[in-house]
């Protein structure tokens, strides 16, 4: 996959520009995503993240601007991408008289790659049992719970074993348990050489799964970048005491801020500040190497734009 | 592609309703006439079906005619309505289009499971009258079955005749099914696809009323549909079923291309 003509890039975009009528739905987006990432694409509901999406899958067309796909042009060159793809988009979606195996057997029928019979059976049946669902199971789809419906729309994104995963809020409609068992299905795959694209409005969910993030805000890209770099060490220690004022006496100029009981300290070694502070007779209730969430970064990032 | 619709379309109970329905009002026709006895006055009344009282044989002729003005137009409107537009309001357009489907093929696949439907309702519906038109209605006559010009028809004539007609019902309901297709390009809802297209033939069966839109008559979808009987005269003949024929390619040719135009570049965004 890290051929040079992708530049290890497996999407790549150029502003990338929708407009319906005045509005800008994506606005000169320069998407990158490189082999082996898990990508976080976040943004509110509306900012522009499923049709993003959509446009990299060729169901919207682009107003201006390019899109790539493991190197190769969208929508142009749909049918060579598209068979090394699997995606969900939006909520998912099956024929509500059929049964879940039998959803997958037709969509797998459909395409001009599709397996032979008892290969398509086993792959089904793989599919079905990565997502925790039961491929003896024959009610019909219409009575699945929001969750099993989600699963089964997984279960179509990764019956063809694609090299990229293009996933809407795949967490949508799952329990708490569903939602972790999905996350390690997903790291588990990226393990073994999936590109997982992803997108979320939730931040604790990109946080614990991500390599990189890109954050989409009224149609614009306002930040992308490796979380490592985003949550690396700031250089900073955060103090919890409530003796605040002789603290910051004592420190002095390192202090960056104070805010209600803790203090912002330049400082190198939270444990050697934490021994000076106590010799001091300064109550410490919490010291450490101060971090911003993602969450800080993402509202830094926005206010900035 | 095209297999796979065809299963989709078998595998849906709408499908197996819609057909029972369509059997169920000739059954009906025939139950109330072997009752009965009464049938319209010659001349009157849906084709055939004065005639059916002496002769059984010509029953899945006069059962054609009497799903033919409404009933079968209204379920090729459905199927061709809820062909894309369905597949939208479920989302599973969109699981198609990425697997990947081609649009074109896509469309093509519809539009031949919707004529494989007609093909297979007017099938049923012609079998299944002529067991009911042998069982209940009267035996054809020893001479042979008396052609509408009043000379009679051979049993191998009549079947080659029968068999025409069931083609040129069949060809009848292309242009219906292709506006439906069309309309179902257009709308997320295949209720709103169907409406659209029973609203253009009800259009089109207003203006045949009217003198003075004469001048249309000729390329309405339904002015023809019944032309069918004259395939039943001694000699046959030919004019109207001939135009017949070129107005339903006309209307298949036009709203396939429109359909293709509008769904190759439309958004998917539902």
């Amino acid at each position: 996959m890290t051929d040079a003509a992708t530049n290890g890039h497996v999407i790549r975009t150029r502003a990338l520009t929708k407009r319906y009528g005045d509005l800008r739905a994506v606005d000169a987006v320069d998407l990158r995503v490189r082999a082996g990432d898990v990508y976080g694409f976040l943004g509110a509901n509306g900012s522009g993240k499923t049709t993003t999406l959509r446009m990299l899958l060729g169901l919207v067309l682009p107003t201006s601007g390019e899109a790539e796909v493991l190197g190769m042009p969208m929508p142009a060159a749909r049918r060579s991408v598209l068979p090394r793809v699997g995606s969900l988009v939006e909520s998912a979606a099956a024929y509500p008289h059929l049964s879940g195996s039998a959803n997958l057997a037709l969509l797998d029928a459909t395409g001009a790659d599709r397996s032979p019979r008892l290969a398509r059976r086993a792959n089904i049946g793989t599919a079905l049992e990565q997502v925790r669902l039961d491929p003896a199971d024959r009610r019909p789809v219409r009575t699945y719970s929001l969750g099993m419906r989600q699963r089964l729309g997984l279960a179509a994104a990764l019956m063809r074993r694609p090299e990229l995963l293009i996933l809407d809020e795949p967490s949508n409609g799952l329990d708490p348990h569903g939602i972790q068992e999905v996350r390690q299905l997903l790291l588990q795959l990226n393990a073994s050489g999936t590109t997982i694209f992803l997108s979320s409005h939730l931040l604790a969910e990109i946080e614990q799964m991500c390599t990189r993030v890109g954050v989409l805000r009224g149609g614009r890209l306002i930040l992308q970048e490796q979380l490592e770099t985003l949550l690396r060490p700031t250089g900073l220690v955060a103090i919890r005491t409530p003796d605040t004022d002789r603290c910051q006496a004592l420190i002095g100029a390192p202090v960056v801020s104070v805010e209600g009981d803790q203090l912002l300290v330049r400082a190198k070694d939270p444990a050697w500040l934490n021994a000076y502070l106590v010799g001091e007779g300064v109550r410490v209730e919490e010291i450490g190497s101060y971090r911003r969430s993602l969450e800080e970064i993402v509202l830094e990032a926005e206010a900035r734009a | 592609m095209i297999i796979v619709e065809l299963i989709k379309m078998l595998r849906r109970p709408r499908t197996w309703l819609i057909m029972g329905m369509l059997i169920a009002l000739p059954t009906l026709v025939a139950v109330l006439l072997a009752v009965t006895d009464l049938g319209p006055r010659p001349g009157t009344g849906p084709p055939f079906l004065s005639a059916v009282l002496s002769d059984g044989t010509l029953f899945p002729l006069a059962a054609l005619g009497v799903v033919l003005p409404l009933l079968l137009p209204i379920a090729v409107a459905a199927l061709g309505g809820d062909a894309i537009a369905g597949e939208s309001q479920t989302g599973t357009l969109r699981y198609l289009l990425v697997r990947p489907v081609g649009r074109t093929h896509l469309l093509l696949a519809k539009l031949v499971t919707v004529v494989a439907f007609v093909l297979l309702a007017v099938l049923v519906v012609a079998a299944v009258s002529y067991a009911e038109g042998r069982l209940l209605l009267g035996k054809a006559p020893a001479a042979g079955t008396v052609s509408l010009s009043g000379s009679t028809l051979t049993e191998p004539e009549l079947a080659w005749r029968t068999a025409l007609a069931l083609g040129y019902v069949i060809i009848s309901m292309l242009g219906v099914a292709a506006v439906a297709l069309f309309f179902s390009t257009l709308t997320r809802s295949s209720i709103g696809a169907t409406l659209g297209t029973l609203g253009l033939l009800i259009a089109s069966t207003v203006l045949l009323g009217l003198d003075a839109a004469n001048a249309l008559h000729p390329f309405l979808p339904t002015r023809y549909w019944l032309a069918f009987v004259d395939l039943f005269r001694d000699p046959i003949l030919w004019r109207d079923v001939l135009r017949g024929l070129l107005v339903q390619f006309g209307y298949l040719t036009v709203f396939t291309l429109a359909a293709w135009a509008n769904f190759g570049t439309k958004d998917i965004d539902d």
